[in-house]
């Protein structure tokens, strides 16, 4: 285990699998000489060269298509969209081609492409780049969507991402570049498609992700102190989504509260919250609730923005109004 | 121009077959269609057939190739067979895409016919990308691999045509981008839909040599295929060509083309370039009357063996609805039909 940012993280784990495989190439603007937007890609043009760090101008369109493109004929491209924002540029190659090529093609090609983008709110970038809609995507059969919330996660996750031969998209989040964590030496590939205990507990489930998984992990530790105990799921993979785990955690503790970084109506939690009400409908000692953003285009204005986001005291509340609803402790 | 004197008679016979097999298989097709034996949307390549077999008869082996949806012609000119692409077109099990992806969705990796796509111009992006996968893993050279993709002429009023002009003149990518422009998108003509109608002019927004060729001469498009393609493989020169021919029919089969005049239509059947191939080779003595029979003969017996292929091939089995779904298998892949329980049955009557 080394401890390192969820920045270095991703970036080792991308120089890693350059090094193992030639065929995987990094594409996007402003990857190579200006080392990235967020500089997840730092030395890695010095390094390897423009023929596998290969810089694009502004044509979301356009780059994702063309890494498509190469993934058809056997490449494993990485793509960096600057923010998540700007995927829509590209939705209609993500949606309409990349997501669809395997199954309308009758399975003769595969496109083993990986799309990363941060997205997330909180840091004054106003309504257009301060976006959380992995849903868009997480709706989409023929893609995978994953999250990670740690280091250690986004390690595991991309190289996943990087082995596999369809398209993965991977959110990551603004907020936990620079967040800290053990991540595991050596190869570390974990499964797409489950989800994960971030932390045991008893008393009620939070089901999260991203950088609100870190934030439910943070709330559990605390609440132990009050005598609560949360279980936290950390969802990891949105595409597929791993419902046995949640509601097997549903079953045992009988309470769920959703915490995520999307609009409410048609979010994650809203499926969710349906996945639990069929798969542990008679274990629910209270609804299923949801901690989600407000629904406005983000203001920039720090006291609006912060009063839009879902964050620790939002859970604690919804928590505590949960068990309360059920008379716990009483 | 090329001339008909110079080029071998077997040749020339071999393209008047490949264009008469074109012409027979997209009449037979629209009829199958008004018979409901395909579904969907149906365009076919009528008035387009000295562009397809000008075009394929340039395309070499090693070349891969993408295409719009109008694109039935192609695939036959590319050699995939024709009771498979009918197959496809009826949604049967031994179609070339399995029965997934229709008239709009033919494949055949050995061919190396990567797509024929619905959304106009989808597959502008993905082809200028196979290029540049050929270009990262070989050199230039006489024999190297190039990519052509096929498009309408609607098609290069999106933003991704021009994003990806762009991209293919700033990497230099083994890439022809031909415009097939039959004077219409669905029922808008051309000068009323882009600000540079004589379309191959676009590219010099890119510094990319632009072509314009007579798409009804079959031996023209073969010429202006081959020297782009040469550019492409030799040069890493990518060209935009444009062919210019006629659309005999409506945009799709059920399109009667009410918005086209008489007198446009009579000029459109004049220049149709199947009778005027037979016709020049006659005059060139390079087939008679009765050779041009067995030859239109032949086209009619292999459509109907591709129908009668079609109608014998079973359908998909639906217990197969999710074994394309994705390529690499993990936990939890999405398998419910409408209906069923998320947990399998057992899992959601669990009590507590």
């Amino acid at each position: 285990m080394t401890e390192m940012t969820y920045r270095q993280a991703l970036h080792d784990t991308i120089r890693a699998e350059m090094l193992r495989d030639e065929r995987v190439f990094l594409i996007g603007e402003e990857i190579g000489v200006f080392e990235g937007s967020y500089k997840i890609t730092t030395g890695l043009l010095a390094e390897f060269g423009p023929r596998r760090v290969r810089d694009t101008p502004i044509c979301e369109e356009g780059f994702v298509g063309a890494a498509i493109g190469a993934a058809m004929l056997g490449l494993r491209p990485i793509v960096e969209i600057m923010t998540i924002n700007f995927s829509l540029l590209a939705i209609d190659q993500i949606v309409n081609h990349a997501a669809k090529m395997h199954a309308m093609f009758g399975g003769q090609v595969s496109v083993p492409l990986v799309i990363r983008m941060p997205g997330g709110g909180g840091q004054q970038l106003g309504a257009t780049h301060s976006q959380n809609i992995e849903v868009y995507y997480a709706h989409v059969p023929g893609l995978k969507v994953v999250a990670p919330s740690t280091p250690a996660d986004a390690k595991g996750l991309l190289a996943a991402a990087v082995r596999d031969d369809d398209p993965v998209l991977i959110v990551e989040n603004l907020a936990l570049y620079n967040t800290r964590g053990d991540v595991p030496d050596g190869d570390h590939v974990l499964e797409i498609g489950t989800a994960a205990i971030a932390k045991e507990g008893t008393d009620i489930t939070v089901v999260a992700y991203s950088r609100a998984a870190a934030i439910a992990v943070d709330v559990a530790r605390r609440l132990e102190d009050e005598g609560i105990s949360i279980e936290v799921v950390d969802l990891r993979s949105l595409r597929p989504l791993d419902r046995s785990t949640i509601c097997a955690s549903v079953r045992k503790t009988t309470r769920a509260v959703v915490l995520e970084d999307d609009w409410l109506s048609y979010g994650v939690g809203a499926e969710i919250a349906a996945t639990i009400q069929e798969g542990a409908f008679d274990f629910l000692d209270a609804p299923v609730r949801r901690v989600a953003a407000a629904e406005v285009p983000l203001p920039y204005a720090k006291s609006l923005e912060s009063a839009a986001l879902p964050d620790a005291a939002a859970l604690v509340k919804v928590v505590h109004d949960t068990l309360d609803a059920t008379r716990f402790g009483r | 121009m090329p001339e008909l004197d110079t080029e071998a008679p077997d040749v020339l016979r071999g393209y008047y077959q490949q264009m008469t097999l074109v012409r027979a298989f997209e009449l037979r097709a629209a009829e199958m269609y008004t018979r409901a034996k395909i579904g969907g949307y149906c365009h076919l390549n009528l008035g387009e057939e000295a562009t397809v077999v000008g075009l394929m008869a340039a395309l070499g082996p090693q070349d891969y190739l993408f295409t719009s949806y109008r694109e039935h012609g192609y695939a036959l000119a590319r050699g995939l067979d024709p009771g498979r692409v009918m197959a496809e077109l009826f949604g049967k099990a031994a179609g070339v895409s399995g029965g997934w992806g229709g008239s709009m969705h033919l494949f055949d990796t050995s061919a190396r016919l990567l797509g024929g796509y619905g959304v106009v111009g989808g597959q502008i992006p993905p082809a200028t990308g196979a290029a540049l996968a050929v270009a990262y893993r070989s050199d230039p050279g006489p024999d190297a691999e190039a990519v052509m993709c096929l498009m309408g002429d609607g098609a290069t009023n999106i933003g991704a045509f021009h994003e990806s002009l762009n991209l293919a003149a700033i990497w230099h990518l083994p890439i022809v981008y031909v415009v097939v422009n039959n004077g219409l998108g669905m029922g808008t003509p051309v000068e009323a839909a882009s600000g540079e109608p004589e379309l191959f002019r676009r590219g010099c927004a890119y510094r990319m040599p632009g072509v314009r060729v007579d798409g009804n001469n079959v031996l023209a498009v073969r010429a202006a295929a081959s020297a782009a393609l040469a550019a492409a493989r030799e040069e890493r020169q990518p060209t935009l060509l444009e062919a210019t021919c006629g659309r005999l029919r409506g945009h799709s089969v059920v399109d009667p083309a009410r918005y086209r005049s008489r007198e446009e239509n009579e000029r459109l059947r004049a220049l149709d370039p199947v009778p005027m191939f037979r016709s020049r080779l006659i005059e060139a003595g390079v087939l008679d009357l009765a050779a041009a029979s067995t030859i239109e003969a032949g086209a009619e017996e292999v459509v109907s063996a591709a129908v009668a292929f079609a109608e014998e091939s079973p359908p998909p089995a639906v217990d197969e609805l999710f074994v394309h779904g994705y390529a690499t298998l993990v936990p939890n892949m999405p398998d419910l039909l409408p209906g069923e329980p998320i947990l399998g049955v057992e899992g959601v009557i669990g009590q507590r």
